[in-house]
């Protein structure tokens, strides 16, 4: 028996393990210890001691690996992995995750919709994302990817009495399907053309061939539709708006944050390992599909009037930055997408956490409208907004300079430089349409005198993602090295 | 203290804007007072400056190394030189006196207003010291979101346009700007093996013609957008139209010298092939003539007498690129002299402007008239600007622009031709402003109570007035601490100019002849 499941395997295993369990145990502490709603705010500390133990065991085997200076740690045949890129997403993921959740517990009160398996939820999605930076087999992917996405149709749902969260869920569930039967299409190929469900032998299976065989084409074509579907590249992006604005504001900020990254990490194994032979195939349809993300996003957000659908938008064009780094494919642009994820992750948080606090009882807040003289009712929360719109341009010294800088350096070294231009006068005009809100914000008359909807979780994660937005832009090398670790594989 | 002499110049107006915050919004005279005190203090703390440059010393001095960001190579690296010593000390002088001017004229939101000010001010100081491009090119958007603020925010009707339009303009031009900055970050790995923003680096880099000239392209685009150049220039009317006096008043006197100074210190010497390059020069040196012409020309058709002086500015800047280009010691030696002086001078007209709009509301030069009578103390003042900024010797434009003209005669004698014809241009439009506004009879009923200049509006323009004087009659010092830095850079773009390669009997550079110095 012990050769199935060895100490190898536990210990890779350790922190989904941890997700599951505490995911299970929220589910069953609320109804059998907490009946009443007013206590249901305990259950944040379940979520943290689960994201306590995840960490906790990715720093054991961060520690285990740099010890033995090992690149990485295969477990169950070779299906899953803990290496510095898994390694790296998982953090990431587990500081979503905590962020989302501390900010909830008020915003649902408000919504009416305060319910223990919100939690649970979020442990388990991030248990599948858990798999889909680890995994290193088709099944073990596709498995983590669909754990994660049905967490997030029930959550983007959530709002069981909100027809607009229903209409989205329904959305997102019927075109998140339809893309994982191309995802699975494509799997289903790639799994003809060599034997095997782990990632390593089908990259040598597809090395071995030539780039335009035909079923290698349509391998790579059909997985790239499906992994473009989750990222929401233009022109797959659909889903994205309706699910976002119409999805509790919480969840749309884990949405477009964690779910975000994740496909990103799921993307960049799959054409980093098994389609990397094929790149002549892809990379024309993936400058293509950059160029067509960055375009739409950006011009689609100038004419928006909701802030979620705004920033809705901005995350499409931030995914045709991060697919930029795929591109140019060295290690400035890997790790670049590493960095942008980092940058992204606590910038476009802080955004939303600001929309969730612009809604109150019997106030929808999140109209641009609703933003407007918000500096003169609460100049914390606009001058933190402030902060994460410049982030989200990329104007130093925030953060987000540094995710688009490595961006532009790698595809400089590429040579790839008509594209570096384009995305270079993109920042012109995204700049235009995160202004818009700034001016509402600061230049607008004040739209109502309600203050905003604020609780110590909240504040505590607008302060926690203000000073890293800020923080990481002004002394950014240890996170750097932070991201230096993904490239270890 | 003795070694960090620069770093306390850049961080006094940021420690000034940390003790702000602290202030309570509601106390008004405190906020004002401190926020003076501060910009002050920001002065003080400059004049060591002056007082311990060694003007021998070929290169930076004030010389300050440290690592910042190691993996990308990024230092904190700050130094100065005459060149940026002047425009050091313009940014502290000028800066002090739009906090000053702001007194009375800002009401709204003063802890903000003045925040944005010392903001403001760390941005243009750390882009006049900063000796790696990364940490130049972080001041330099730095700079972008106070002055949009103080657009935004404290302007005039239409400051919303005006305010977003300046953010796009510049930011567009200096995102390309920034692709060029890494491009000679990755050439300079490509040759050295490591990767490095330090100019005296990046100088070391022997890069073929074709690729210098696209990343002068690079560059042109980030600078020129700044300058302006001419087909660049439509922010700049909007923006100093809409701004508050004293926005104006940073905008012409410092903001606008980022875009030349980047391509004294950043173009000519890294980038010298494509410097001497023939389309390049012809270029930019059609365009600034165009600019000097053009601008005077629409100065003169102007029924809106802040847009007047903000036209003024394309045509005075013209004169400075000009003198870039023009490509020899005169040239650029007089190109930064002029870009202080267009700070004193057209910092005054601005100041001008602000003093009748805070009584009157209203710009249109058609609503005054005969103001000498009144205010006859402001008449003054105003022509002393009007006519430093016109050219009249013996005031600080005429040895900016007599320097420039000179340089471009050398280079190329059609340049200086069109160009003298923006000095006449320039003198008639002042004058004919001035004629309009202050000579006569008061025309206008509303202007016979207006009160003349209080003592503090006075106590802003004296400085600049003994300043304006000082250049025009004793300029020595300042062609003194530019003669070397001037020096190196011709030297690196036309190497061999001393050696009798160019104009051997101009080597001993201008310094020896402030005035009339004929041939």
């Amino acid at each position: 028996m012990s050769q199935y499941y060895t100490a190898t395997d536990h210990f890779v295993l350790i922190p989904a393990i941890m997700l599951a369990l505490f995911g299970c145990a929220i589910l069953l502490f609320d109804f059998l210890v907490f009946p009443s709603p007013r206590q249901r705010k305990w259950l944040l500390i379940f979520v943290a001691l689960g994201e306590g133990f995840t960490c906790f065991g990715l720093w054991r085997q961060y520690a285990f690996l740099s010890a033995n200076s090992l690149p990485e740690l295969t477990a169950f045949q070779g299906s899953l992995t803990a290496d510095g890129f898994a390694l790296f997403f998982n953090l990431m993921f587990a500081a979503a995750a905590l962020i989302v959740a501390i900010v909830s517990y008020r915003y649902l009160e408000i919504e009416g919709e305060h319910h223990g398996e919100y939690y649970a939820l979020i442990l388990l999605a991030q248990c599948g994302m858990f798999f889909l930076a680890a995994g290193t087999d088709l099944v073990t992917l596709f498995i983590g990817l669909e754990l994660m996405a049905l967490c997030f149709y029930v959550m983007v749902g959530f709002l069981r009495s909100d027809k607009r969260s229903n209409e989205a869920a329904m959305k997102y569930l019927l075109l998140g399907a339809f893309s994982s039967g191309f995802l699975v299409y494509g799997f289903s190929v790639l799994y003809g053309i060599s034997g095997s469900t782990k990632l390593r032998e089908i990259t040598a299976a597809v090395a071995a061939r030539d780039p335009w065989d035909p079923m290698v084409f349509l391998a790579v074509a059909t997985t790239a539709v499906g992994l473009l579907f989750k990222i929401s590249a233009v022109p797959f992006h659909m889903w994205a708006p309706d699910a976002y604005e119409g999805a509790p504001t919480t969840v749309t900020a884990y949405l477009s944050v964690a779910s975000k990254a994740a496909s990103f990490a799921f993307l960049l194994r799959i054409f980093a390992g098994p389609l990397g032979p094929a790149r002549e195939d892809w990379l024309p349809l993936l400058i293509f599909v950059a160029v067509a993300t960055m375009t739409v996003g950006n011009l689609a957000a100038i004419s928006q009037s909701n802030v979620k659908r705004l920033l809705a938008y901005s995350s499409i064009s931030h995914a045709g930055y991060m697919l930029l780094g795929l591109i140019a494919g060295n290690d400035t642009g890997i790790k670049g997408v590493a960095v942008y994820i980092l940058v992204y992750t606590f910038m476009n948080l802080g955004a939303f956490l600001v929309v969730v606090a612009l809604r109150r009882e019997g106030i929808i807040g999140e109209d641009l409208d609703d933003m407007a003289g918000l500096v003169h009712k609460s100049p914390g929360y606009a001058i933190l907004m402030l902060i994460f719109l410049l982030s989200l341009a990329g104007i130093p010294p925030t953060a987000g300079f540094l995710g688009k800088y490595y961006i532009f350096l790698s595809l400089i070294q590429t040579g790839h430089y008509v594209l570096a231009v384009i995305a270079t006068l993109y920042v012109a005009v995204a700049i235009y349409y995160y202004f818009r809100v700034v001016k509402t914000m600061f230049a607008g008359e004040l739209a109502d005198h309600e203050p905003l909807a604020s609780s110590f979780g909240l504040r505590l994660a607008l302060g926690v993602t203000g000073v890293l937005t800020l923080g990481i832009g002004i002394y950014p090398e240890p996170w750097l090295r932070l991201a230096q670790t993904s490239l270890m594989r | 203290m003795e070694q960090h002499l620069l770093s306390i110049v850049l961080f006094t107006p940021l420690a000034g804007l940390l003790v702000l915050l602290l202030i309570p919004s509601s106390h008004k005279t405190l906020i004002r007072a401190w926020a003076n005190v501060a910009a002050f203090a920001g002065f003080l703390v400059s004049i060591p400056l002056v007082l311990r440059f060694d003007k021998n010393i070929a290169g930076f001095q004030f010389l300050e190394r440290a690592d910042w960001i190691p993996s990308l190579g990024v230092k904190y690296a700050i130094g100065i030189d005459g060149i940026s010593l002047l425009l050091v000390m313009l940014t502290t002088v000028v800066g002090f006196l739009a906090i000053l001017s702001s007194w009375a004229a800002i009401d709204t939101h003063l802890k903000s207003y003045y925040a944005m000010f010392l903001l403001q001010q760390v941005g243009m100081i750390g882009v006049f010291i900063a000796l790696d491009f990364f940490l130049f090119y972080v001041f330099w958007e730095l700079v972008l979101v106070p002055m949009y603020f103080i657009i935004g925010v404290w302007g005039g009707p239409r400051k919303l346009y005006a305010a977003i339009k300046f953010f796009l303009y510049t930011l567009a031009g200096s995102v390309l700007m920034l692709l060029g900055i890494l491009t000679l970050y990755f050439q300079h790995n490509q040759q050295f093996g490591f990767y490095t923003f330090e100019i005296s680096e990046l100088m070391k880099l022997d890069l073929p013609l074709g690729l210098q000239q696209w990343v002068f392209w690079a560059f042109f685009l980030g600078f020129a957008i700044k300058v302006p150049m001419f087909p660049f220039h439509t922010w700049l009317p909007d923006a100093h139209v809409e701004a508050p006096t004293a926005g104006s008043v940073i905008l012409a006197s410092v903001l606008l010298k980022m875009g030349t100074y980047g391509f004294i210190r950043f173009s000519l010497p890294l980038l010298p092939k494509a410097s001497i390059d023939q389309t390049i020069v012809g270029v930019l040196a059609v365009l600034s003539i165009v600019a000097i012409i053009y601008g005077a020309l629409v100065s003169l058709m102007q029924q809106d007498w802040k847009k007047l002086v903000a036209y003024s500015s394309v045509s005075h800047l013209g004169f400075c690129t000009l003198g870039i280009f023009a490509l020899n010691p005169n040239g650029i030696a007089g190109s930064v002299i002029q870009q202080i002086n267009h700070g004193i001078s057209t910092g005054m007209l601005f100041l001008i402007v602000g003093i009748v709009y805070e009584r009157r509301h209203t710009r249109e030069i058609a609503e005054y008239g005969g103001l000498g009578q009144v205010m006859p103390k402001y008449a003054t003042v105003f022509a002393i600007a009007m006519l430093s900024s016109a050219g009249l010797p013996l005031l600080n434009g005429f040895i900016g622009e007599f320097t420039i003209l000179q340089g471009a005669f050398e280079a190329n004698r059609a340049w200086a031709a069109f160009a003298v014809m923006g000095v006449i241009l320039g003198a008639a439009y002042l004058l004919w402003l001035y004629q309009r506004t202050i000579l006569g009879q008061v025309t206008n009923p509303k202007n016979l109570r207006l009160p003349d200049l209080s003592l503090r509006e006075l106590a802003v323009f004296v400085p600049l007035i003994v300043w304006a004087v000082w250049i025009g009659v004793y300029p020595k010092p300042y062609f003194d601490v530019l003669e070397k830095p001037v020096q190196q850079i011709v030297e690196r773009v036309r190497p061999g100019y001393f050696q009798g390669g160019g104009a051997p009997q101009r080597a001993a550079l201008p310094a020896s002849r402030p005035q009339g110095g004929s041939r």
